[in-house]
């Protein structure tokens, strides 16, 4: 079976991310970038699958600027393929992704498709269950344990207060969540062989779809800077501020 | 608290932009080294290195190596960080493919060896022994030899050891006694001991391969009488698994002001099986071959402690508040401003900074060179590139060192008390660093090396590939609108350099003392010139890219104010230097011995 594994380019989880002065957006000029640590997990997944035998072939698809064909270099030196990269420099929103992997999936014909719950860059949440529901497949978000058995998938999900098994026909889309692995270190060996599997590139319009942006960013600013704490004296001065000042009790 | 986050943009700049990269695929073997396959190979490393090693240095620090009858176990978590390090096949980075290493250019190696070293230096070097082993038996071991050790310890399954100094014998191996009887099935029988043996004994490997020096017996007194053998802690079976317990015991671990997480063994060999490596009698030269790459290899070492030095001194630098700037409140929300706007503050974090970013660019056109040795085409080329390899590795090796552990010292200093208690772990990189000028050949053997040998050799034609360049991009540049300043700088400095080299030569030729007695001053000196070449280089390539850079430009715009302060405030070093080395041998060699 194929799996097919989007891997989004975002600005690494360890930079402190600056508003732009214009207010347009987050500063990525500079920034160090890397593979969306969801999609981190995704990749491991699917790597695990192939190594148990399950999957055959595993696809790492990117799309946006053409540095993102580093980020599924990332991929195949993980354990992927092959690459498919929908190169665009145009602000790049959920609805066109989705719609631009289901014609990759009508294409490839995965069995499965694994992806990152969300992105840590604008946190959507949306691009994987929108691809579920444009494919008329069956969808496990927020997945902590994956398993395959002949054309089902068991995924035990995420959710508040607790955690919610379901069991999914096949094919299906499969998001992760942070704790279904710990992603692998590449090794030496296989980002030297990464450099020599093939990567595909092409654009929207070959996918026949126009990523033209549908929402528009009306404004990004930092958060309100937090204010200095007070110290206090004693229980009882706390309680009367928390009573007077914080109004909380 | 050691904070340390790759330098890969600075690296990038030194493999990218310094040296064109992108020329090594020309190289013999390196047709698949590309720019982008170094990135992606820089960027796991770092991951390997910030994530894996450096959470284990304090802790190992802490703990040690334990003899406990003849085993000795490495400190917690040592194991699963050497198999995670062994299985991402990073053992294998600059082996040869044949034996299933990778065969990365040495130019890219240095750089993960400066993440390791950097953040665990006492766990690089279980690694780093292996491939200084590599290296010997790659050289001078028989084919069977290669074909049994070179893939295990390229895979890091076994690793290796050099072992040379005895009780009696550290600088000079020609007092050297382990003896090496022959035996009737052509090996032969080892005994003797070995002391300050690295990674000697421990638990991260199933064998240990000893490479060791010993006299044969009847051989003559002296170096000519050293050959070099290689033996196996288990010797290995037929089909290269490890067999029986050969007769080589830890008898103890060294009690170390620093690197307490790398074991440093005393071996007692008895009636140990080994076998020849290379001719007899021609041992030191063996083991001369890998002693080159290990002094760079060492170098790097205090490359990488000024380096965590230094990101854990600005770190603490903007942390610390403390007293008012000089010039009025800075941060006037707070009851004090941090540290980091005091001059002498900036001096101490400015001078590390400006000794790390040139060592790695001075490692970085080095290592560099070391690839074209032996890797390019034209043979003219290799020897000239073999030349200035030779040349440059005893600076290398001195130089950074020196310089790292006084970076080291510094950043401990910018902590204050909080460096020099243990918590923030300041004093930990002091006392790492500290073996870094004494092992692999003393800091003091190292300016011999260059003044007695390297200076001289080939009637001056090594140095020569040095001079050449600098001398080149003076006169080219020294009347550049905005670098004529730094240039007018290094000019003086390198002026400095030829009248000591001219004073060496004639005082020298005729009285060793006196090179002697200049030796160190003149390595220090030396050291400094290629600093200031490559900060002048580094200073006109930023100027070139700073326009067309966008958003990187901030990155030239530091490089240039580093540049800076690096010709104001270090490079006139130079002329004292030429002052003490001119001053000659008397008030040292005059002074009674009795009065001492």
């Amino acid at each position: 079976m194929k799996i097919l594994v989007p891997v989004k380019r975002v600005v690494d989880y360890n930079v402190k991310v600056r508003v732009k002065s214009d207010g347009t957006g987050v500063e990525t000029a500079g920034v160090k970038m890397s593979m969306n640590p969801f999609d981190e997990i995704a990749v491991e997944e699917a790597v695990r699958l192939k190594e148990k035998g399950v999957a055959t072939e595993i696809i790492a698809v990117s799309m946006g600027v053409a540095q993102c064909g580093e980020t599924i270099r990332t991929a195949l030196a993980m354990g992927a393929d092959r690459g498919i990269l929908v190169e665009t420099d145009a602000d790049l929103q959920p609805l066109a992704v989705a719609k631009m992997l289901k014609v990759l999936v009508d294409r490839e014909q995965p069995t499965l498709v694994v992806m990152g719950k969300q992105a840590i860059d604008d946190d959507m949440n949306a691009t994987g269950q929108m691809l579920a529901a444009l494919l008329g497949w069956a969808q496990g978000t927020f997945a902590s344990k994956v398993a395959i058995e002949g054309d089902k998938a068991t995924v035990t999900r995420e959710i508040d207060g607790g955690l919610e098994t379901v069991a999914l026909k096949l094919p299906a889309v499969v998001t992760t969540d942070l704790r279904l692995n710990e992603p692998r270190y590449a090794s030496l060996p296989n980002i030297m062989k990464a450099r020599k599997k093939p990567i595909e590139t092409i654009k929207p319009a070959d996918l026949g779809v126009d990523p033209a942006p549908r929402l528009t960013v009306i404004k990004v600013a930092e958060p309100p800077k937090r204010q200095a704490g007070k110290k206090v004296g004693s229980v009882a001065e706390l309680v009367a501020k928390l009573k007077t000042e914080a109004k909380v009790i | 608290m050691q904070v340390y986050k790759a330098p890969l943009r600075d690296m990038r700049f030194v493999l990218h932009e310094l040296n064109d990269s992108a020329g090594l695929a020309a190289l013999d073997g390196m047709q698949d080294v590309t720019p982008e396959l170094i990135d992606s190979v820089l960027e796991e490393a770092a991951k390997i290195a910030e994530e894996v090693l450096l959470p284990l240095n304090a802790s190992g620090d802490e703990e040690g190596c334990h003899l406990d009858n003849g085993v000795v176990r490495t400190p917690k978590g040592f194991r699963e960080a050497y198999r995670t390090f062994r299985e991402g096949g990073w053992t294998g980075i600059g082996c040869a493919p044949e034996y299933g290493g990778q065969g990365l250019p040495h130019s890219v190696s240095m750089m993960v060896s400066e993440m390791l070293c950097a953040t665990n230096m006492a766990f690089s070097m279980y690694p780093g022994l292996s491939h200084g082993a590599y290296e010997a038996l790659s050289q001078h071991g028989s084919d069977a030899q290669k074909a049994l050790y070179l893939p295990k310890l390229t895979d890091g399954t076994w690793t290796g050891t050099m072992c040379l100094t005895e009780p009696h014998c550290g600088t000079d191996l020609g007092l050297l006694r382990t003896r090496a009887v022959p035996a009737d099935d052509g090996s032969y029988r080892i005994s003797g001991t070995k002391i300050f043996i690295s990674a000697g004994e421990h638990d991260l490997s199933e064998n240990i391969v000893h490479l060791v020096l010993a006299r044969i017996a009847g051989a003559p007194a002296g170096v000519r009488g050293i050959s070099l053998f290689v033996v196996p802690k288990f010797i290995p079976t037929e089909d290269g698994r490890p067999g029986p317990r050969n007769g080589v015991v830890c008898a103890s671990l060294e009690h170390k002001m620093g690197i307490k997480a790398n074991a440093t063994a005393q071996l007692v060999f008895e009636d140990a099986q080994g076998w020849i490596v290379g001719e007899p009698g021609r041992g030191l030269n063996a083991m001369f071959t890998m002693m080159n790459a290990a002094r760079l290899g060492v170098g790097i070492q205090g490359l990488g402690m000024g380096e965590i030095a230094y990101q854990s001194a600005v770190a603490y630098a903007r942390d610390r508040i403390q007293g008012r700037s000089l010039a009025g409140a800075k941060a006037a929300d707070r009851a004090a401003d941090p540290i980091i706007v005091h001059p002498d503050v900036r001096r101490m974090l400015l001078t590390i900074r400006a000794y790390n970013e040139g060592c790695r660019a001075l490692g970085g056109w080095v290592s560099r060179r070391l690839d074209e040795a032996h890797h390019a085409n034209d043979p003219a080329e290799r020897e000239a590139a073999e030349g200035f390899a030779a040349l440059m590795t005893p600076i290398v090796k001195a130089l950074f060192t020196d310089l790292g552990l006084e970076s080291a010292n510094t950043a401990m200093q910018v902590y204050g008390g909080h460096g020099y208690i243990r918590d923030h772990g300041m004093e930990q990189l002091v006392r790492d660093a500290r073996i870094a000028l004494i092992y692999e050949g003393t800091n003091g053997i190292q300016a011999l090396d260059l003044v007695g040998r390297k200076l001289p050799a080939h009637m001056g034609r090594n140095l020569r590939t040095f001079f050449h360049p600098v001398a080149a991009f003076i006169e080219a540049n020294e009347k550049h609108p905005m670098l004529s300043k730094m240039v007018t700088g290094l000019g003086r400095a390198f002026g400095a350099l030829q009248l000591a080299t001219a004073h060496i030569a004639s005082k020298g030729m005729g009285d060793p003392e006196e090179a002697g007695a200049a030796a160190t001053e003149y390595l220090r000196l030396f050291g400094l010139v290629a600093l200031g070449y490559m900060w002048a280089r580094t200073a006109k390539l930023s100027l070139e890219k700073m326009m067309s850079a966008g958003a990187d430009a901030a990155f030239y715009q530091t490089k240039l104010q580093t540049a800076r302060f690096y010709f104001e405030r270090i490079l006139p070093q130079a002329g004292g230097l030429l002052f003490q080395i001119k001053a000659g041998k008397e008030a040292m060699m005059s002074f009674p011995e009795a009065a001492f």
